[in-house]
């Protein structure tokens, strides 16, 4: 026997599918203007495990290079779109009592560890599951202080002298600008695993992204 | 949504009263099972649950039909949008709307500008390597006896600038790559100078050139009275060298570095927004901090 079970608010979805374009914008043309100057790298004191960065070639073929300009229109011009959809999602999920799904509690964090040891294949019984897991619920509260962070560090970097306390208090424009790329690096790196639980889960997980419904196995009375 | 009469056998087409029907069914089955507390502070249950006995699978498929419908519209209008961005007219080398946001953009800056509000100054010890970048319209074998400054018609020498009170500062000078350095400039402050040959009043703008205009930038007024807006003439207490735009060049923390045109040889007030070399290659005219 099945049964239906409603599962993502309307808004919630289109919140979710509006910020996903934005952000590949935001990301894409974030890019653009990093071609510029390069210069991150992962290491530990003088020793470079690899650059933040990729063939001079690869720059051209995929149109990055010398796209300085274009980028930071794209740039000033998605930030709004981004800021005002991710605002609207923060408020909606604060008015609908959505946040009570989304938001870590105390149990989260040792709940999170048994979700990711059970992902791994290294514990058997399942975790507690409820709307989402506490490796979900950690995960999505984790993007939208990101997201945030994205904003103040970008605003740090955007207007150094007339929000120059917010700068300073990123420990300066060189170490703002230096989060601000982290932070999106980060994006990349949820984006992945984002997806490859999403494939993962299934089909009923996804569809339910966009239809709002999953279908639940009940046993038979 | 309780009072409506939906009846639960229809074949509802109507993609917003099949998500109420199915949620009437959620409601109903909440108030008829154990879920009958009256309404309290507590937070409602993570999910609603419909009957296992109705028609599930036809309801999944009309709302799939319908999701992926709503999905799919939204999917191609968002790329229709894409397209029409990324192919609309052309202003200063950048799609219309994304000028007329930068423009927008400009105008927020503006209006929240202070001149009180100052660069960040910094110790000597502080100061890193001045990097050298850009060099349109400068070159080495420039008669340097030769220059003089024209501003608004007067013609001043070096002297004439080194007369004005000399302020130095340590700030960073930020590059609109992305990179910076920190370095102690010394100079005249351009409002000092403006004051002696003060401009019309309710001047917008400030053009600067380099002689033989091949380089040239647009300031709005505020930017250029701000108090660290120096006309320098030294650079970490050394005469500027022609790669860093001797004799005098414009230090003006407030903007990127493309503002801070080198070897300047005309100083104009108009109300004209001024031409400026690199809002017209697809950067935002204003490019202020």
């Amino acid at each position: 026997m099945k049964r239906l079970e409603r599962k993502h608010p309307l808004a919630i979805r289109w919140f979710h599918w509006i910020n996903f374009p934005i952000l590949a914008v935001m990301v894409w043309s974030g890019l653009l203007i990093y071609w510029a100057n390069a210069v991150y790298r992962v290491g530990v004191g003088k020793h470079t495990l690899f650059k933040m960065t990729i063939p001079e070639h690869l720059y051209e073929k995929w149109h990055i290079a010398f796209r300085l300009g274009w980028g930071l229109s794209f740039h000033f011009f998605f930030m709004w779109l981004f800021a005002i959809n991710g605002i609207l999602y923060v408020l909606y999920t604060i008015f609908s009592g959505e946040w009570r799904y989304l938001l870590p509690d105390r149990r989260s964090f040792i709940e999170a560890i048994q979700v990711t040891l059970y992902d791994l294949r290294l514990r058997k019984e399942p975790p507690p599951q409820r709307k989402y897991n506490a490796a979900q619920r950690i995960a999505y509260t984790a993007i939208i202080v990101m997201g945030l962070g994205s904003l103040v560090t970008g605003l740090a970097i955007y207007k150094p002298v007339q929000f120059a306390w917010l700068t300073y208090l990123f420990g300066g424009y060189q170490m703002a600008r230096f989060f601000h790329f982290w932070l999106t690096i980060g994006y990349v790196v949820f984006f992945v695993v984002h997806i490859g639980q999403v494939v993962r889960t299934g089909w009923n997980n996804f569809r339910a992204m966009i239809i709002g419904y999953e279908v639940h196995e009940v046993p038979n009375e | 949504m309780n009072d409506e009469d939906v009846g639960r056998g229809e074949q509802e087409v109507g993609g917003e009263q099949e998500e109420r029907r199915v949620d009437q069914e959620v409601d109903e089955t909440r108030a008829e099972g154990k879920d009958a507390s009256p309404p309290t502070d507590t937070p409602p249950p993570a999910s609603h649950i419909s009957p296992p006995t109705s028609d599930v699978d036809g309801q999944v498929r009309r709302l799939s039909r319908r999701g992926f419908f709503v999905a799919g519209v939204s999917a191609i209008a968002a790329y229709g949008g894409w397209r029409w961005l990324t192919n609309a007219s052309r202003m200063g080398d950048v799609p219309w709307p994304l000028r007329r946001t930068l423009e927008t953009n400009e105008k927020l800056s503006e209006a929240y500008f202070r001149e009180r509000r100052l660069s960040p100054t910094f110790p000597a010890s502080m100061i890193t390597n001045a990097r050298i970048n850009g060099g349109i319209g400068l070159n080495a074998n420039y008669d340097m006896s030769a220059w003089q400054l024209n501003i608004d018609g007067n013609t001043l020498n070096l002297a004439d600038i080194q007369a004005f009170p000399k302020r130095e500062m340590i700030t960073e000078f930020r590059c609109i790559e992305g990179w910076s350095y920190i370095a102690k400039w010394s100079g005249a402050r351009l409002a000092d100078v403006m004051a002696k040959f003060p401009p019309p009043p309710d001047t917008r703008y400030v053009a600067m050139e380099t002689p033989g205009r091949a380089y040239y930038v647009g300031l709005d007024m505020q930017s250029a009275m701000h108090p660290q807006t120096l006309l320098a003439y030294e650079l970490n207490e050394q005469p500027l060298t022609w790669q860093h735009g001797a004799p005098l060049r414009l230090t003006i923390p407030v903007k990127y570095g493309i503002k801070n045109i080198k070897r300047v040889g005309t100083i104009r007030y108009t109300n004209v927004r001024p031409a400026d070399f690199w809002a017209e290659r697809g950067y935002d005219w204003y490019a202020g901090h």
